[in-house]
C-alpha cells in the first residue's frame, strides 16, 4: 500500500500509487461525478434560468442519503432551503464535478508517482468520496470497530476498508498542507525523494 | 451612523493612518452600549457547522484556517466545539455573507446551515 501523500524536498506534493490504487482512485472520482452530476435540463426549462445555472421547477433535498449529505440544505426552514438550493445547487454540483475532474486529469497525466498540484481538489474529492461511502455504510462515531470486523462476504466490509484507505490518504494530504497541526515543522514532514 | 461604524471597524484593520485616527475618535465618542447595539443589528445572521461522523478533525481545522483565515488555535477550538458539542458558530454577518460562507462549507464537504442569530 502507499505511503500516502508526501512532500518532496522541493516542496511538491506527490502520491505514489500502484496500478490497483490508481484504478481505485479513478473509479471513485467517476462515481462521485455520477452522484453529483447536474440533471439534464428539461426541454421546457426557462432558457435564461438554465444559462445562469438556476434550477427550474421544484427542487428539494435528495432521497439518496449520500447525495443529501453531499448537497445538504442550507436552512432549517424548508422554503428558504428550497430557494437557496434553486440558486446555488448547480454551482455546488459543478464545484464537486470540477474537483473530481481535476483529480482524474492529474492521475491520467502521471505514472506511478502522481504530481499533486491542485491539493484542494484532491482534499475535496477524497472528502466527497468518504461522505458518499461513509453514508452508504452508515458509519457513526462509534461503529468503526464493528465495521472493521465484518466478515469478508458482507458487502459493507470491502467498502469499509476502501473508506479506511481514503481516510488515510486524506489525513496524509492534510498533514502535508498543515505541518503545524501535527507538531511538525515544515522540514520534518515525511519527504519523498525528488528524483525526476 | 451604524453604517459608518461597520465601515470603520473593518477598514481599521487595513492600517491606513487616516482611517485609524478616525476610528479612534469615533469609538471614543460613542458609549460602549451603542457600539454593541450597532454591531448586533449589523450582524444578525450566523453560520453554524454541524458535527458528522465522517469529516476528519484535521480537515475541519484545515478548512477553518484556509477559508476563514483563523489562527490554528481558533480553528482547533471551533473544530473541538463542533466535535464535542455537536455544532459551532463559525461566522456572523449579513444574510448574503452567511449564504456565501455556507456555500463554501458545502463545497469543502462540511455540513453547515445559516440562521438568524436569535
Amino acid at each position: 500500500m502507499t505511503y500516502g501523500f508526501q512532500r518532496t524536498a522541493t516542496g511538491r506534493v506527490v502520491l505514489r500509487v500502484d496500478d490497483v490504487e490508481r484504478g481505485l482512485l479513478m473509479s471513485v472520482a467517476r462515481q462521485v461525478m455520477d452522484l453529483v452530476q447536474p440533471a439534464e435540463a428539461s426541454p421546457d426549462q426557462d432558457p435564461l434560468a438554465a444559462q445562469v445555472g438556476w434550477v427550474d421547477g421544484d427542487v428539494g433535498i435528495s432521497d439518496d442519503p449520500a447525495v443529501a449529505r453531499l448537497l445538504p440544505d442550507a436552512y432549517d426552514d424548508p422554503d428558504d432551503a428550497r430557494d437557496f438550493r434553486r440558486f446555488t445547487e448547480n454551482d455546488l454540483r459543478q464545484s464537486k464535478m470540477q474537483h473530481a475532474m481535476t483529480v482524474l486529469e492529474e492521475i491520467e497525466r502521471s505514472g506511478e508517482k502522481v504530481s499533486v498540484t491542485s491539493t484542494d481538489s484532491w482534499l475535496g474529492l477524497l472528502n466527497d468520496a468518504r461522505i458518499a461511502i461513509g453514508t452508504r455504510i452508515q458509519i457513526s462515531e462509534d461503529n468503526h470497530g464493528e465495521l472493521a470486523e465484518l466478515p469478508d462476504d458482507d458487502p459493507r466490509s470491502g467498502l469499509f476498508h476502501f473508506y479506511d484507505w481514503l481516510t488515510f490518504l486524506q489525513e496524509s494530504l492534510v498533514r502535508c498542507m498543515t505541518p503545524a497541526l501535527y507538531g511538525f515543522s515544515d522540514d520534518n514532514v515525511p519527504v519523498a525523494e525528488d528524483e525526476e | 451612523m451604524g453604517v459608518a461604524y461597520g465601515g470603520v471597524a473593518s477598514a481599521a484593520g487595513c492600517c491606513e493612518n487616516n482611517v485609524v485616527v478616525y476610528a479612534s475618535i469615533a469609538v471614543e465618542a460613542a458609549p460602549q452600549e451603542q457600539v454593541d447595539e450597532v454591531v448586533e443589528t449589523q450582524r444578525p445572521w450566523i453560520t453554524i457547522v454541524w458535527n458528522d461522523p465522517i469529516n476528519l478533525m484535521s480537515y475541519v481545522t484545515y478548512v477553518f484556517m484556509t477559508y476563514f483565515h483563523f489562527s490554528r488555535e481558533k480553528a482547533e477550538k471551533l473544530m473541538n466545539d463542533v466535535h464535542h458539542e455537536g455544532r459551532a458558530v463559525v461566522s456572523s454577518g449579513t444574510r448574503e455573507e452567511m449564504e456565501r460562507d455556507v456555500s463554501a462549507m458545502h463545497s469543502y464537504g462540511l455540513w453547515a446551515t445559516l440562521q438568524r442569530d436569535d
